[in-house]
């Protein structure tokens, strides 16, 4: 049967902000639908509130709204749109539990719009516990023993049967999220609590546990004629106990015989059909225990997950694409496999390679959270590798994690190592543990003993002692000859591990074994294991005899992707690439894609028309050009958009001969040095912060003193603030130097002059040599000194006025002409008391760069790609691609304001106290879009972490120097019918401005004669509802920690800044008095056209009048 | 632990691989064929189909899990060599009994680590199955040009009758599992130990038969249905196990039959069969059902086919007979089905072992077929 005809347009609900948990994965299974329903000529209506997404882009579906993913706001979209039907199961838990809701309360059948792909019916009996545990049991499988719970008591109650330790899993979290091992009651106590909170139904499972069993997972995908095929299987290295997010992965299963691969794949397959996942994919897991094989039934989800995009970036087979074909109608036999273009898809795809997924971790930035890995994910992204061994594919993954410790390495001696502190440490469950078991293999404890305390299965050991042997066969050699250095690159060694263990450089190996002539040849991922041929180039890098990579004779330009997430680098990174992809393939160009990221639309093999699945390193990327160097001309490699990977790269690369397109590696050096870029700005009249670089204490406190306090000192080259903060005094620039322990002459700190109270100012802007054009101007809500990747921010600008921006504009454009940018710039100002002050520039794809897209509706990626080639922005503007007149600096008014705000994991890591800083620790980010402030704002905050409170009681606590500016806010939202509490300090000065107000007990005072609570008790109860706590010097950040804590607990808005307090009484009064619109972005699109046009004339007089000046 | 001895891969078109040994020292020729499975390669071994075939591996890890007792197909290794590309070191699996590589080389099957399997897979695809000779410790010190004379010099598959060779010499019981509701006789022409087990896990008394069984001989058993099993070898040489077929068609015993099985009914049918470029092995071929339209993930392992039309009825001496499953990866005919007498039979491998159970219920046909063996299964 092919499609259905009666399905005419169709909403796809994408998964919102990137959360842990929930990434950009759920980016490339909604392009993939949004793509493939538009081929059917269907209509499109896509809702999500994630300004980063590739899928958001406009020309990916007919209306796209960005708005908060509630059922609230999409249902007044579907009121609007009207849709046919609703595909919820590709947008991760956010997209089925909005759609579950919208269900329930009767919208779906009050517009008539069907559920596709799922039926709440299914969703339920995969997604309950209790009703999946049933049908667990009736197709005559096992389940772990476990307990269903809705209270406290429950879980108290259960433990006579189970016994600890237990697992506790609340029901419809994403991720895990509120999950964790029991050991004892007091573990009981909070994890459970946690998790009744967490889950929206408030019942949790309390599991025997099955910690140390093999751990495995299956991708299936049915159709609605009940054909069923299991796409990939994936063993997790670490045993069960560790999320699967969390765990190191690796497809096929390697350690299972047939019999038992089979018995899981028949209970997998009557799992999907007693569930009744009809048209569509789920994910199963599965724990097998190592003595006896006796498999459990972990769990379901009735939908494209985390896993399905690994599965199909690991086998080529594109699981939401195919679900969304399955969903519109069709079976798995009508559509065709896209590797081969002659098979069907209803096959299993078969592996001649290994694939290995490594988590990336970013416990640095929450030093006070428990890096102990458990059933609740804490990983903020992954690499994935490919191999033709589990070796080469494990040894490449830890690689692209570009984690310098993630890498295997060996002492010089095995008497080095402390085989005690090892088999101490290994046991626990953490990021790096597989370091300590290759060192332990490596001096000598047994693999028996190291299956003992880990209960990595004895195989994947044995891998890693094979490792070991090479490495001591590559050091002991007498000489690198090629049969060694054969023998270790067919194992995964790179280039610097050979040279470590040799004494040599990494050229040094690199040059001879070129001069052997060994090279890696690459290999296709092809669904069948070359059985038939393949017609896609998805190609990975192995030490094999021969290559299938045969270079075109086309021109071509190789684009750096981004590699594994992390906090500062993510989503939007590979939202550039991707657009570069895809605009520089429109103007002819072959593209090529090399990265490592399977959560990425990047690593689609239909973005670009090559794709290399390979690490970011030098000798990675070095292979690969020369792989494409055989025939065609290479236009040159794009190290600008991928973030600070790629960018680090781009020196190396130049020296090597490799062509750079776009801003030189000498100019990207020039704006990030910082003495050069000092020299840039004088030249141009422009004022820096006062500042100094430092490699000692004593050089540190003269440039403080001289500077001085507070000051900000960080690291030289940081993404993202690693490092950054704010110091007030001696004392504590002592301490952060103290903990900096790799400060030396080589890698000197930053000090500068913090600017108290100024307002920050992002821009993006391209620069193609001989014109500027002005992206966007982003106002900071939070004050310079926060992260601007943590900071909320409006476009266009809410409070400055025509000449700041001409200011902005004049300085930008000094800026991109003394560093010599060709492509795109990011740069940082501070407005404090009119002095505009530059505090850095970043000739690079920067983070906004999708959000001011959106905002502004231009193509800001594809131009900046169009720019490095050598395309002029006058160009672009006759091409269409930039708009014909004016830029995001003459936004025109009337226009809609955009509010990005960002999104913060505090929910996962309990403990880490939530006051923003100068270190980015953002996982993602919303936006909001309306016709004013502060409903765009209070839209942003909907979506970013639930609706502003409208009515309620407020707590208030400030520091000193805020109290003068928050008087104002706080009145209003006491006007606006709030009840405030106060700490006393501040409810005097409230008092004395005639705010009502009443003072509430410190968390020290404990609980008064007559029960009065303290603060957080009364958070705990429920009796607060927006939290303002503005944090001063370093003992208040204690005294909030509580406060804070308690908020995150209870998902309660708490508000860290006197300016964030301005801007959500806004928002309240903006809920309370203005409606708000739903507006997709074609229509914001268009009003930007009429807009513009209406201000063509007075565009043209200004670059008349600018032509003249420059002339 | 693996070798890292050197042993030579000469194919007949003068391709050559080198790698190290694995399993034997020694020679061996045969016709080189891939298999894409990703699991069992112990059943993989142990099928008899494979006799006289060097089986490439495409999956890379091979020997994970070691060996165990039950995994068996037949009593013995029947490949005549292995090609893998990274052997394991140890066994990991609490069924394990012993080292894969201890097992291969104590049953003298001579093999090769370390090759680019994936080259030579596509090879073999573009080029098609062709002969093999692997040649490790003395044997791999001759000359290239020397090992090639002798891989020309070895015979080809086209024509070969192994029957004789993995048949049983005598015949076999497999008792009913519970109530014994039928009896079968399975003509061995290289069976799996899984098939017999299938049959009696429904109530099916099998009674295995040397291939060279007389009708005699079969009908002496008093059976519900005859079984006719896979097996080696160029189904154009089977005019015994065709005859047979024959003669039981001609009583209209309900008849079943499984990958040569297949071949054998075509045959006697009066349908041609054909050598496939490079066959069908591996355990994730679709075939479908013509009548349902229904998907199955098969186990296959054939590189001969049955020539027949894919659409509608044709006559036969046996009367209307049709194709009932294809293979839709290249439409390959991949089942036939008798209107007017009750037989019917798969080229794959519905007993699985290795490979997915999706076709177990042609064993639950077969029960029906012998139920009401004058109700054909139109």
């Amino acid at each position: 049967m092919p499609r259905r005809d009666d399905i005419k347009s169709v909403m796809v609900i994408g998964s919102g902000p990137i959360v842990i948990g929930q990434a950009c994965e759920f980016d490339y299974s909604g392009t993939q639908a949004c793509r493939v329903l538009r081929d059917e000529g269907i209509r499109v209506v896509l809702v999500n509130s994630n300004p980063a997404t590739i899928m958001t882009d406009p020309e990916f579906s007919d209306a796209t709204y960005i708005e908060p993913i509630t059922p609230e706001f999409v249902e007044r979209i579907i009121a609007k749109e009207r849709p046919d039907a609703l595909l919820p199961t590709l947008g991760g838990q956010t997209a089925l539990n909005t759609a579950i809701a919208l269900h329930k309360n009767g919208v779906l059948a009050k517009y008539g719009v069907e559920l596709i792909g799922a039926d709440v019916d299914a969703i339920e009996r995969g997604e309950n516990r209790e009703l999946f545990k049933k049908i667990v049991a009736e197709i005559g499988a096992e389940s772990a023993n476990s307990v269903i719970c809705h209270s406290l008591q429950d879980c108290l109650d259960a433990v006579e049967e189970l016994g600890y330790p237990m697992v506790v899993r609340p029901s419809f979290t994403m991720g895990g999220a509120g999950s964790g091992m029991a050991y004892n009651e007091e573990d009981l106590r909070r994890i459970a609590g946690a998790g009744l909170q967490a889950s929206p139904t408030t019942e949790i499972l309390l599991e025997e546990s099955i910690l140390g069993w093999k751990e495995y997972e299956l991708e299936l995908m049915r159709d609605h004629r009940d054909n069923v095929v299991v796409v990939c299987s994936i063993e997790n290295l670490d045993p069960m106990g560790v999320h699967t997010g969390d765990s190191i992965t690796v497809a096929p299963a390697l350690t299972l015989t047939d019999r038992e691969f089979q018995h899981m794949r028949d209970v997998g397959i009557e799992i999907i059909r007693a569930v009744g996942v009809d048209t569509g994919g789920c994910n199963i897991q599965f724990a097998i225990n190592p003595e006896d094989g006796r498999l459990i039934v972990i769990e379901m989800n009735p939908r494209v997950s985390r896993s399905s995009a690994l599965a199909s970036k690991a086998t080529g087979f594109p699981i939401a694409k195919i679900a969304a074909r399955l969903a519109v109608g069709y079976t798995l036999d009508e559509i065709a496999n896209d590797i081969t273009m002659e098979t069907p898809a209803s096959f299993e795809p078969t592996l001649d390679y290994i694939v290995v997924k490594v988590p990336r971790f970013a416990f640095e930035k929450f030093p006070n959270a428990d890096s102990t890995l458990t059933t609740t994910m804490k990983s903020v992204g992954e690499a994935m590798a490919i191999g033709r061994n589990f070796t080469e594919a494990l040894q490449k993954a830890l690689r692209s994690l570009e984690k310098k410790d993630a890498i295997f390495s060996w002492p010089a001696t095995k008497s080095e190592v402390d085989i005690a502190e090892l088999k101490a440490t290994m046991g626990r469950p953490h990021d790096g543990r597989l370091s300590l078991v290759q060192r332990a293999l490596w001096a000598g404890v047994t693999p028996a003993e190291v299956f003992d305390i880990t209960k990595i299965d004895p195989w994947f050991l044995d891998q890693i002692c094979l490792i070991n042997e090479i490495a001591d066969e590559v050091r002991s050699a007498a000489t690198l000859d090629l049969d060694t250095l054969r023998y270790a690159k067919r194992h995964g060694f790179s280039d610097d591990q050979i040279a470590k263990l040799r004494g040599l450089t990494e050229a040094g190996v690199r040059g001879l074994r070129h001069e052997l002539g060994l090279r890696p040849v690459y290999k296709t991922v092809d669904t069948c294991a070359a059985e038939f041929a393949a017609k896609t180039p998805y190609h990975y890098s192995a030490y094999d005899e021969e290559t299938e990579a045969i270079p075109s004779d086309r021109e071509k330009v190789i684009i750096l992707g981004s590699g594994p997430n992390r906090i500062g680098q993510g989503i939007e990174f590979d939202y550039s690439c991707v657009h570069a992809a895809l605009t520089l393939r429109e103007a002819g160009y072959e593209t090529i894609m090399v990265n490592c990221n399977p959560e990425t639309v990047s690593t689609d093999y239909d973005t670009s028309d090559r794709l290399y699945f390979e690490p970011l390193t030098l000798e990675d990327v070095l292979e690969v050009v020369h792989a494409e160097s055989g025939a065609g001309k290479l236009a040159g490699v794009i190290v600008q958009l991928g973030g600070q990977t790629p960018l680090g790269l781009a020196q190396a690369l130049k020296d090597a001969g490799v062509p750079i397109v776009g801003t030189s590696p000498e100019s990207i050096h020039l704006a990030e040095e910082r003495g050069a870029f000092g020299r840039v700005l004088a030249d141009a009249g422009l004022i820096a912060p006062k500042h100094g670089m430092a490699a000692s204490f004593p050089q540190a406190q003269a440039i403080a003193k001289e500077v001085g306090y507070p000051v900000l000192v960080r690291p030289s080259y940081v993404l993202g603030g690693r490092g950054m903060e704010i110091v007030y005094d001696d004392a504590m620039l002592a301490d952060y130097l103290e903990r900096s322990t790799e400060i030396n002459e080589a890698h000197p700190v930053l000090v500068d002059r913090f600017l108290d109270d100024a307002i920050e100012i992002d821009v993006d802007a391209l620069y193609d040599g001989k014109e500027l054009f002005l992206a966007g101007v982003m106002e900071h809500i939070e004050e310079a000194g926060i992260h601007s990747g943590d900071s909320a921010c409006a476009l266009p600008p809410i409070t400055l006025g025509a000449s700041q921006i001409d200011r902005i504009r004049k300085s930008t454009e000094a800026i991109a002409k003394g560093v010599g940018v060709l492509g795109l710039l990011n740069v940082q100002y501070a407005l404090a008391s009119d002095v505009l002050y530059v505090l850095e520039a970043n000739p690079r794809a920067s983070r906004t760069v999708p959000f001011v897209s959106k905002a502004t509706a231009v193509h800001v990626a594809k131009a900046a790609a169009r720019v490095m080639m050598g395309q002029s922005i006058a160009e672009l503007r006759v091409l269409g691609i930039l708009p014909e007149l004016g830029d995001g600096g003459t936004m025109p008014d009337g226009c809609a304001v955009s509010v990005k705000e960002a999104v913060l994991p505090f929910g996962r890591f309990q403990g880490v106290d939530t006051v923003l800083g100068p270190e980015m620790r953002s996982t993602g980010e919303v936006m909001g879009l309306d016709d004013t402030f502060g409903v765009a704002f209070a839209k942003a905050q909907d979506a970013a972490s639930g609706a502003l409170p409208t009515s309620g009681t407020v707590f208030v606590s400030l520091a000193d120097r805020d109290k003068r500016a928050a008087i104002f806010p706080l009145r209003r939202l006491s006007d606006l019918g709030f009840k405030i509490l106060a700490t006393s300090g501040t409810a005097d000065v409230l008092r004395r401005n005639g705010v009502k107000c009443e003072v509430i007990r410190k968390a020290f005072e404990g609980t008064g004669p007559a029960g009065e609570p303290t603060t957080v008790e009364a958070i705990m109860n429920g009796d607060i509802q927006l939290i303002i706590n503005t944090p001063y010097g370093v003992g208040a950040r204690l005294d909030g920690y509580e406060i804070r804590t308690a908020a995150v607990m209870k998902g309660i808005p708490s508000i860290t800044t006197v300016q964030g307090l301005g801007a959500v009484v806004q928002g309240i009064d903006s809920m309370q008095h203005e409606e708000s619109t739903v507006r997709s972005l074609q229509e914001h699109g268009a009003d930007l056209a009429r807009l513009r046009a209406g201000q063509r004339d007075s565009l043209l007089a200004l670059s008349t009048s600018d032509s003249g000046k420059d002339a | 632990m693996t070798s890292r001895e050197p042993a030579i891969l000469v194919l007949e078109d003068g391709r050559v691989m080198r790698g190290q040994r694995y399993g034997a020292a020694g020679v061996t020729f045969g016709e080189a064929v891939f298999s894409t499975g990703m699991s069992g390669y112990q059943e993989t071994l142990t099928d008899p189909s494979y006799d006289r075939q060097v089986v490439v591996m495409t999956a890379p890890h091979i020997g994970n899990t070691g060996v165990n007792e039950e995994d068996f197909e037949s009593t013995k290794i029947w490949v005549a060599g292995y090609v893998v590309r990274d052997p394991s070191r140890v066994s990991s699996n609490w069924r394990s009994t012993g080292d894969l590589a201890v097992a291969l080389e104590r049953q003298g099957i001579v093999g090769i680590s370390g090759v680019d399997t994936r080259a030579l897979t596509r090879h073999l695809r573009e080029r098609g199955a062709m002969r093999v000779g692997i040649f490790s410790g003395v044997a791999a010190e001759a000359g290239v040009e020397d090992l090639l004379l002798q891989v020309q010099a070895s015979p080809g598959m086209a024509g070969a009758n192994l029957t004789d060779e993995v048949s049983t010499n005598k015949p076999y019981i497999v008792s009913a599992v519970g109530e014994k509701k039928f009896t079968v006789a399975a003509i061995d022409l290289g069976i799996k130990s899984m098939t017999p087990e299938m049959m009696a896990a429904r109530g099916i008394e099998v009674h295995v038969l040397p291939a060279a069984s007389s009708v005699e001989e079969i009908l002496a058993l008093n059976p519900d249905g005859v079984f006719f099993s896979n097996g080696p070898g160029d189904p154009a040489t089977a005019d015994a196990a065709v005859a047979t077929m024959k003669a039981m068609l001609d009583r209209k015993m309900p008849v079943f039959g499984i990958c040569f099985g297949n071949q054998i009914l075509g045959r006697a049918l009066g349908l041609g069969t054909y050598k496939l470029r490079y066959g069908h092995r591996g355990l994730n071929q679709p075939v479908q059902d013509l009548r349902t339209r229904k998907v199955e993930i098969t186990a296959h392992n054939h590189g001969f086919a049955v020539d027949a039309p894919r659409t509608g009825d044709f006559d036969t001496p046996y009367g209307k007979a049709q194709v009932s499953h294809i293979c839709l990866n290249d439409d390959v005919v991949e089942g036939l089905r008798c209107l007017e007498v009750p037989a019917f039979s798969v080229q794959y491998h519905p007993e699985a072992a290795a490979g997915p159970h999706d076709s177990a219920y042609l064993f639950d046909d077969f029960i029906e077929l012998m139920s009401s063996p004058g109700k054909v299964r139109a």
